[in-house]
């Protein structure tokens, strides 16, 4: 069966004032499958996370979700889109004030018209599902790290979407716990078929759930291939990345002591 | 579109359901079962053959209803369900919550027991 193209990333190009960080971005993500958008601290890839979710216009480029384009829409059409996209950032973005359950309730009374007795059901079938159940009532600061991440992806899961972000899913977690989030992971897509796109850098991760990897460096998109393709990499930049070895850093005097003193 | 109709039997009312039932159209699936809760209606049973797709919401609305039925002692029934759909039940592990029977005469047949 031909593969389709969920989301289709063309020639996209962002800037931070003067500075490039995105400089012509090619990417497809197919329809059921877990992308990792892997690429070291600064590289963009964050910042390409933001303009799949509408969070950020591009410079010049198109992004289409399910042959849309997402660049050129209005507030209430953004709206439509993303209610069929899920969400589960860096550090869990939970509420504070607000218990788990309502946390996850969130999105359903805010978009839908459902009854609460229903929104309340849905809630407790989603954290049974990240292994939450009996949680309901816990504020965030009573939950780990872990617990925390977990109750984020059951918000994310809050409105049953066809299409998961996660922000560096296992940034700050222990190996076990990550290795945790990563099984669930692997759960949704193989149960729900959803498409996954995953920002990390986490290597063990990669190995671990990635269908492919988009490997982004300084806002290009440098590799695209298999867990095994990547291993297999010539390119110095994804070489260096797997082996983690250290930039080699050989300063210009002249110019550390210029960018010292310059006034 | 959703259709939502109801024909009645012996011994209850078999609601039937066609096309998707997700966040936006289930509060009208909603609304059938819980007019025959409210009625006291005895057993409910609930034709899925239909339904290609179906969120949470629309399993959570048919966990309300046997909760409600639950409550005067009455049944509420599946059948019918596609493998798509009973996955979602088994995900959510609610395939052992419910009777879920292959078709009405199954169904039919269990209440005669």
């Amino acid at each position: 069966m031909e593969k389709e193209a969920i989301i289709q990333v063309r020639d996209l190009v962002t800037y931070y004032g003067n500075r490039q960080i995105l400089k012509g971005v090619n990417l497809d993500i197919y329809r059921g499958e877990i992308l990792v958008i892997l690429g070291r601290s600064g590289c963009g890839k964050s910042t390409l996370l933001r303009h799949l979710i509408g969070l950020m216009k591009p410079s010049r480029g198109q992004i289409l979700i399910k042959g849309r384009d997402i660049t050129t829409m209005n507030e209430d059409e953004m709206r439509e889109i993303l209610k069929k996209i899920g969400m589960l950032f860096q550090g869990a973005a939970l509420f504070n004030s607000m218990t788990v359950g309502e946390n996850v309730a969130l999105p359903l009374r805010e978009h839908t018209q459902l009854e609460d007795s229903t929104i309340q059901i849905m809630t407790r079938i989603k954290l049974d599902l990240v292994g939450l159940a009996g949680f309901e009532n816990f504020k965030p600061s009573q939950l780990s790290g872990g617990m925390k991440k977990r109750a984020g992806l059951a918000r994310a899961l809050a409105m049953d979407p066809e299409i998961l972000f996660c922000d560096e899913p296992s940034a700050g977690l222990d190996p076990v716990v990550a290795m945790g989030i990563d099984q669930l992971i692997l759960k949704l897509k193989n149960a729900f078929k959803m498409t996954i796109v995953v920002v990390t850098h986490e290597l063990a991760s990669v190995f671990t759930i990635a269908d492919r990897i988009a490997m982004l460096h300084e806002g290009e998109i440098i590799f695209q291939g298999t867990a095994e393709e990547i291993q297999n990499s010539k390119h110095p930049i994804v070489q260096q990345f797997l082996n983690r070895e250290a930039d080699d850093v050989e300063p210009d005097r002249e110019k550390y002591l210029h960018s010292l003193v310059k006034s | 579109m959703l259709d939502v109709s109801t024909r009645d039997i012996k011994k209850g009312v078999i609601i039937s359901i066609t096309g998707d039932v997700d966040l936006y159209s289930s509060p009208e699936v909603r609304k059938v079962i819980i007019d025959l809760t409210d009625k006291k209606t005895k057993n409910i049973l609930v034709d899925l053959s239909s339904v290609s797709y179906m969120d949470s919401s629309g399993v959570a609305t048919l966990v309300e209803g046997l909760q409600q039925v639950g409550k005067y002692g009455g049944k509420l029934m599946l059948f019918g369900l596609e493998a798509a759909v009973k996955e979602v039940f088994e995900l959510s592990r609610l395939d052992k919550v419910f009777e879920i029977y292959p078709d009405e005469q199954t169904a039919l047949d269990h209440l005669k027991k």
